[in-house]
């Protein structure tokens, strides 16, 4: 296995710019949508509930929403995003005629990623704060619990783009992958609403641990349960960013 | 010195070979063609010598260095300009420019000074902002070539540089290369083009099925595979079986091509004559690299 250098800060400095200059195209996904679901779930539906472990509805949601969306950013950005320019642009064959490497571009695909999800992190965050469902000043860690997510993420995504065959497979991905962890992660039911089996399977989805992270660092309240919770999240992302920098040379070489 | 070796580089994708031990030396400072028909592998063998596809056999060594062990560093000296279009489209043409000095290291201003010169260089100024998709095939190929120069590379590798190309642009094309021959740039030029190969080209090699079947000075593959002068026969099918039997005793280089017959390597006029009763159906023309390329790889399709 190969490693990537420094160099990866160009691939990384390359998606930033293209992002900056057509950011408007990608605002709705990441600002609006999060607001109107965080709205229309917390107060409409939030109107029907009672208090959920002692809060509102939508200060019970809040949390999850951000790490959800931060997810969506990451998982987007690094598989049909990712994959348009590997194989439709084929920015990739041009950047690996450089002196950066094919692992070079890989994670600096994922540091992207992951960069996204730290944007997206922090913007919800912040409107949540303006909507006063952030009481503790812990939530400030949030940025960087959700880079962290957002190298799981894009890493994951990465590895799933370097064996696709074509771009419809990522319909597969979002269908059975990232849309049921929306739902079944702990963002808008507890867990333990749920049987037993299934509270045991959404802990072998990755966005439970980052969902329990959240609402900790938002209301300030900790449990022993959660260092285990972080230890996850470094484990997987260590796992499949070093698996997706494999795969991604496999693709590219042959 | 040879600025680019390879040996016995090869090349499969599971049980195609496509780079069959290859054997090669550029030397510095030279043009260097690679000719054959699709399939050939001359776009494999670039991508392992510009580091972008390991070899499943063999070694390359530029300027002395391995590339196996160096290729950041070899990569750092090569000016790469891909068949395919791969601009970025996400950024205008300036931009493209400036990013791709980036991935070079290059500082921003030293990049904003070089990216207008290779502009200008391919009469592309006035398209600085202008997106990709806006810019006629033409002006991409231009741009890719300036693209290929930002970092001022020692060796320029380049896969079929004109294709697509109207004449007009293909001699600017032509005239900026030899140019930068004259300044001491290698080049290693994929092409189908004769014509491109034998202005540009200090050396060819062909190559057909994986392997490099000739390689010399354009004229010097020229006089040996085919003579200086080519005579064309156009004859119907009753009298060109007889002429071919007549051709054939009088123990002339010919091949059958169409309706036509060409003979080859005639060093006295005399042995064509009486060949034929009218002399409207003989014509003699200079021989070319094109001829040259049809003997070695056939006139059948390669794939």
């Amino acid at each position: 296995m190969k490693f990537p250098s420094w160099h990866s800060i160009r691939v990384w400095q390359r998606n930033r710019d293209v992002f900056f200059r057509l950011w408007h195209s990608e605002a709705p996904g990441f600002i609006a949508e999060p607001i109107i679901i965080l709205l229309a779930m917390g107060l409409g539906l939030g109107a029907y509930i009672g208090l959920v472990d002692g809060q509102r509805y939508i200060e019970f949601i809040a949390p999850g929403i951000i790490a959800s969306y931060a997810m969506f950013s990451a998982s987007f950005e690094c598989t049909y995003g990712s994959f348009v320019r590997m194989e439709y642009q084929k920015t990739y064959d041009a950047i690996i005629a450089t002196p950066l490497s094919i692992e070079d571009v890989t994670a600096g695909e994922i540091f992207w990623g992951a960069t996204r999800s730290l944007m997206t992190g922090t913007i919800i965050l912040v409107i949540a704060a303006a909507f006063q469902l952030v009481p503790s000043p812990w939530a400030l860690i949030i940025p960087i619990l959700a880079f962290l997510e957002g190298l799981m993420f894009a890493s994951i995504a990465i590895l799933f783009t370097s064996i696709v065959p074509a771009i419809y497979s990522f319909n597969y991905y979002f269908t059975l992958f990232i849309t049921p962890m929306f739902f079944f992660s702990g963002v808008f039911f507890p867990l333990s609403s749920f049987p037993e089996i299934v509270q045991t399977l959404s802990w072998i989805a990755p966005l439970t641990p980052v969902v329990h992270l959240t609402r900790a660092l938002i209301n300030g309240e900790f449990h022993p349960n959660l260092l285990w919770a972080l230890a996850l999240i470094i484990v997987l992302s260590a796992l499949f960013f070093s698996v997706s920098l494999i795969t991604m040379r496999r693709r590219l070489t042959t | 010195m040879a600025i680019i070796k390879t040996k016995n580089l090869t090349k499969k994708f599971k049980d195609l070979l496509v780079v069959d031990d290859v054997n090669l030396e550029v030397e510095e400072g030279e043009c260097f063609g690679l000719l054959g028909p699709n399939g050939a592998g001359k776009t494999s063998l670039i991508r392992m010598i510009t580091a972008v596809s390991p070899p499943t056999k063999g070694d390359i060594w530029i300027l002395g260095n391995d590339l196996g062990t160096y290729s950041r560093q070899v990569k750092a000296i090569l000016g790469v300009v891909p068949q395919l279009d791969n601009l970025d489209e996400d950024l205008t043409v300036l931009q493209n420019l400036m990013t791709f000095a980036r991935y070079f290291d290059i500082p921003k201003n030293e990049a904003q000074r070089r990216s207008m010169e290779v502009l200008s260089l391919f009469e592309l100024q006035n398209k600085c902002n202008s997106q990709i998709r806006e810019l006629s095939g033409g002006m991409k190929r231009r741009l890719l070539l300036a693209r290929g120069l930002i970092n001022m590379p020692k060796i320029m590798v380049l896969d079929e540089p004109t294709i697509g190309l109207d004449p007009q642009a293909k001699y600017l094309v032509w005239h900026k290369l030899t140019e930068l021959k004259s300044q001491g740039v290698t080049q290693l030029i994929c092409t189908q083009n004769m014509e491109e190969a034998t202005v540009l080209c200090n050396r060819v090699a062909i190559m057909h099925q994986g392997k490099i079947l000739s390689l010399d000075t354009p004229q010097e593959l020229i006089s040996r595979y085919v003579g200086n002068e080519v005579w064309e026969i156009e004859l119907d099918s009753e009298e060109r079986d007889r002429t071919v039997k007549e051709l054939e005793s009088r123990g002339l280089d010919f091949e059958r091509v169409g309706g036509k017959i060409h003979v080859f390597h005639i060093e006295a006029e005399e042995s064509i004559s009486g060949l034929v009763s009218s002399l409207g159906r003989l014509r003699r023309r200079p021989a070319t690299l094109e001829d040259v390329f049809f003997r070695l790889t056939g006139r059948s399709l390669a794939e």
